[in-house]
């Protein structure tokens, strides 16, 4: 079994893109944190990133852990959001011939994980062409 | 600090040991190392593992290693550093007798990977399991990032990723130890399964079982025990992001940039002084990354420097994975770190055989954890 | 006035032909176009459920509504695919879109009718002053069992409607429910197919309660089926709507606009309002729509709305559903079909 505690704190990073924005120095924390890596600050406001971006690297999963096993292949990328913000995420609904470096996604939001028949559901966010 | 060395090495042969457990291999490993160190006691020891807790459900190996050593009470202690674990264990070691708390260490490491149900998901938990493993990459999918990155920036082709597999391959085949000790072709590279697009499985190190160990002690002890030994010129290591994502370069791994400039200071000398490197090629793009981030070839470049034949042992510029690198000798994730100072541990004693380097004075080690989150350097030499 | 302030639709990108299916069983893929009029429908993706196309269709609600979403004071979710048994679709929702915590959540359950009851609470709300905003949203990824009829028409999507007084886009002028003990169409808890009593679904089921409802609004409106520009009623195929609308005495043009289940399928709780999407894509200030839903078990909820001259305004903000349903489709084959449907045996 999931761990619940562990899933559900984690929920307004994974459900709306919650970030910190270090109050001092600009830079947003994605997820957030208690130390601004850049200044040293540890001033933080709560803000919701952006829901668009482009690709800046992909990778296609062919053999994944067992979690994720009924879903290959998958598309994986590294995404920059167009506050400059960075995430790993799952990109779906498409011909996986179609993504390419470059191309503008959105964020959806989507379940990213079951625990088992039984278990919890754990959602997130995805990213779709546009 | 003091002066400290190596003096004996020992390790298991790397593979699928389906009938020998964690404790097995451990003890064979460390035994030949004291065997071949020629020494009667140890004050401490240090045992690199990523994850004996997820790949056999053992934790707390330090006290059940020098248990079943029969060296009890022995300090003993597990190192985790991910893949850099072995190579974190050797630098505790060095420390330890460094600072002159300890003379004769015994610096070890082990995995036991075949005895774990989802090893892609043990192996994943040196991601970030919150933001990048929960999205189902694994790592063969994080050094794909890096290759579809390098490949996009700088030219870098499928064919030179092959030349990786193809070079360590035919220097494992001559190691008796390595896993997968045969050749193979570029055809047999590109042709083989996809796992994570680009890399495809011949790109990857394997699922290894595998322990190694070395006696590490001061200079001093050291002469009079034995008179083979290599010195411990640098130690170096550095860290950078968990999350590959979160770098400014997903092309550039800054914790071997850092824990390099620490390495080349701390020996005096430069990239060009160095006679073989045994590099962490968990895939084949890692190495050619890695062969640019240390420095011996130009930022990009790593990919023509292999085609041209640049790293092989006769290559003349500088050898790379003399042992067949975590490629074909086989990668117990903390196992490796060690196994790495072995093989340069004996190519400067000469022992190497076929494949020994001509001349070698000086080897480097760079052993890393995660996609680059950690990376552990250390520089030998040979009066 | 009160009424719909924002509106959202969702259907996902996969979708599956009649004919692909009727190969699978060996059926006759042109008599099932024709007799059912169904040619394609939306298959839901590995990765989506009620949930996810709620908070989709509720996204694009909330970019129409341009509101505040903590002041949405209720949200219900009708759907009879509720990805929990226990454990309110709403929850998950509410945190995704940044609504609450102090809101009142809901899930409802009545076959087919769910996503006009949670439409129908949530106006009940604002109209009795209760709160300022109310979401109802109707979504489902309805499964029917392989070889059954069903198996050509149930299908995932869903649109979510926010309710308020200001910036009403459509007024809701008139509402009517009708409901009886006629078991038509049922899932057992713990079953995962829903089983149907054949041809009691017509006229005892779906014919008479859309009816009754419908029916009983045109009496209390004192308005005529002509007074009317569209008409929408919950589609299980293609042509019970049109029959249903014909005895109502409704036109095929004013069906037309909502008429969207030969490409989309039966997406069950959002059919019907996914079909008021539509004509609220295209309607113009002042058209009447007439809106009546069928639940099996069974019961329709009627509305009669009328555009205001909002509706231009917010229209384009938002994807529309005709571009949902033509645009980024990709096909699947019976194998991928049944794989993404967990139709397969697997193990866990």
């Amino acid at each position: 079994m999931k761990n619940v505690a562990r899933y559900h704190r984690e929920i307004p990073q994974r459900y709306r893109l919650e970030a910190g924005k270090c109050t001092n120095c600009g830079y947003i924390a994605f997820p957030p944190r208690l130390i601004c890596p850049k200044c040293k600050s540890k001033k933080f406001e709560t803000i919701r990133l952006s829901d668009e971006g482009k690709i800046l690297t992909y990778t296609i999963i062919r053999v994944s852990a067992e979690q994720f096993s009924k879903q290959t292949p998958f598309a994986v990328g590294i995404i920059e959001l167009n506050d400059g913000v960075r995430l790993t995420t799952q990109i779906v609904d498409t011909d996986l011939n179609n993504i390419e470096i470059g191309k503008k996604v959105k964020i959806v939001f989507r379940k990213v994980q079951e625990d088992g028949k039984a278990g919890i559901l754990c959602y997130g966010y995805k990213a779709v062409l546009v | 600090m003091r002066e400290v060395v190596v003096i004996g090495a020992g390790m298991t042969k790397f593979g699928e040991l389906w009938n020998k457990s964690i404790r097995d291999i451990f003890v064979e490993a460390a035994l030949k190392a004291i065997e071949d160190a020629g020494v009667d006691y140890i004050d401490s020891m240090y045992i690199g593992s990523m994850s004996p807790g997820l790949f056999t459900e053992q934790e707390h190996i330090g006290a059940l290693m020098a248990d079943y050593l029969g060296i009890t009470p022995v300090p003993a202690t597990r190192v985790e550093s991910a893949c850099a674990s072995g190579g974190a264990a050797f630098r505790q070691a060095f420390l330890e007798v460094a600072s002159g708390a300890s003379n004769i260490v015994l610096a070890g490491g082990v995995e036991k990977m075949t005895d774990a149900e989802d090893v892609t998901a043990a192996l994943a938990t040196a991601a970030d399991q919150e933001y990048e493993v929960y999205q189902g990459i694994t790592f063969p999918g994080l050094y794909a990032l890096i290759a579809r990155a390098h490949m996009h920036q700088y030219g870098t082709t499928r064919k030179q990723l092959a030349e990786v597999a193809v070079k360590n391959h035919r220097n494992g085949a001559k190691n008796p130890n390595a896993q997968f000790g045969f050749e193979v072709t570029l055809e047999n590279v590109v042709n083989s399964t996809m796992v994570a697009d680009p890399l495809r499985l011949l790109d990857c190190s394997p699922v290894t079982d595998g322990a190694a160990a070395v006696i590490v002690a001061s200079a001093e002890v050291a002469k009079n025990i034995k008179k083979d030994f290599v010195r411990v010129i640098a130690s170096a290591q550095a860290s950078d992001t968990i999350a590959l994502h979160s770098r400014e370069s997903f092309t550039k791994l800054g914790s071997v940039v850092k824990a390099a400039e620490k390495a080349y200071r701390m020996a005096g000398i430069k990239p060009k002084d160095v006679n073989l490197v045994e590099v962490h090629d968990c895939f084949t793009i890692a190495e050619i990354v890695v062969s640019e981030d240390l420095g011996f070839f130009e930022k990009g470049k790593g990919g023509e420097a292999v085609e041209q034949g640049l790293t092989s042992i006769e290559g003349g510029k500088i050898p790379i994975n003399t042992s067949g690198g975590l490629k074909s000798k086989g990668h117990p994730v903390g196992a490796t770190g060690i196994a790495q100072i072995i093989e340069v541990y004996e190519q400067l004693l000469g022992k190497s055989g076929a494949r020994q380097v001509k001349n070698a004075r000086i080897g480097m080690t760079q052993n890393m954890g995660g996609s680059g989150a950690s990376c552990v350097i250390h520089i030998l030499e040979v009066k | 006035m009160i009424g719909i302030v924002g509106y959202g639709a969702y259907l996902p990108r996969y979708r599956i032909k009649a004919e692909t299916i009727a190969q699978q069983w060996g059926s006759d893929p042109e008599s099932i176009k024709r007799g059912l009029l169904l040619n394609e429908k939306t298959v839901p993706g590995q990765d989506e459920d009620t949930i996810t196309i709620s908070v989709e269709a509720a996204k694009n609600a909330l970019k129409r509504a341009r509101i505040n979403p903590q002041e949405i004071g209720a949200v219900y979710i009708g759907s009879e695919s509720h990805p929990y048994a226990v454990k309110p679709s709403g929850a998950t929702l509410v945190d995704a879109l940044g609504i609450g915590p102090h809101v009142h959540v809901a899930s409802y359950e009545f076959a087919c009718k769910a996503g006009s009851e949670a439409m129908y609470v949530a106006y009940s709300h604002v109209k009795a002053g209760e709160m300022k905003y109310a979401l109802g949203i109707g979504a489902d990824t309805s499964q029917g069992a392989p070889g059954d009829a069903l198996e050509y028409s149930a299908s995932a999507g869903g649109a979510a409607f926010i309710m308020g007084k200001e910036n009403v886009i459509a007024e809701i002028l008139f509402t009517h429910s009708f409901t009886t003990d006629t078991p038509d169409f049922w899932r057992r808890e713990g079953e995962f197919y829903p089983r149907h009593a054949g041809r009691f679904t017509g006229e005892p089921a779906y014919f008479k309660h859309i009816l009754g409802a419908g029916r009983a609004l045109l009496e209390k409106s004192k308005l005529s089926p002509k007074d009317f520009k569209y008409a929408v009623f919950h589609m299980p195929n293609g042509k019970f709507p049109q029959e249903v609308g014909k005895k109502l005495g409704f036109t095929k043009e004013q069906l037309e606009t909502g008429w969207i289940v030969p490409w989309m399928g039966n997406t069950y709780s959002g059919s019907s309002p996914t079909g008021l999407a539509a004509i609220l894509d295209e309607a113009k200030p002042g058209d009447l729509i007439f809106m009546v839903s069928f639940g099996s078990g069974a019961g329709s909820d009627g509305f009669i709305l009328k555009a205001t001259d909002e509706l231009p305004k917010v229209q384009n903000l938002a994807p529309k559903v005709r571009d949902l349903l033509n645009n980024n489709k990709i096909y699947l084959n019976y194998g991928e079909y049944a794989k993404f449907r967990k139709k397969i045996k697997v193990n866990e």
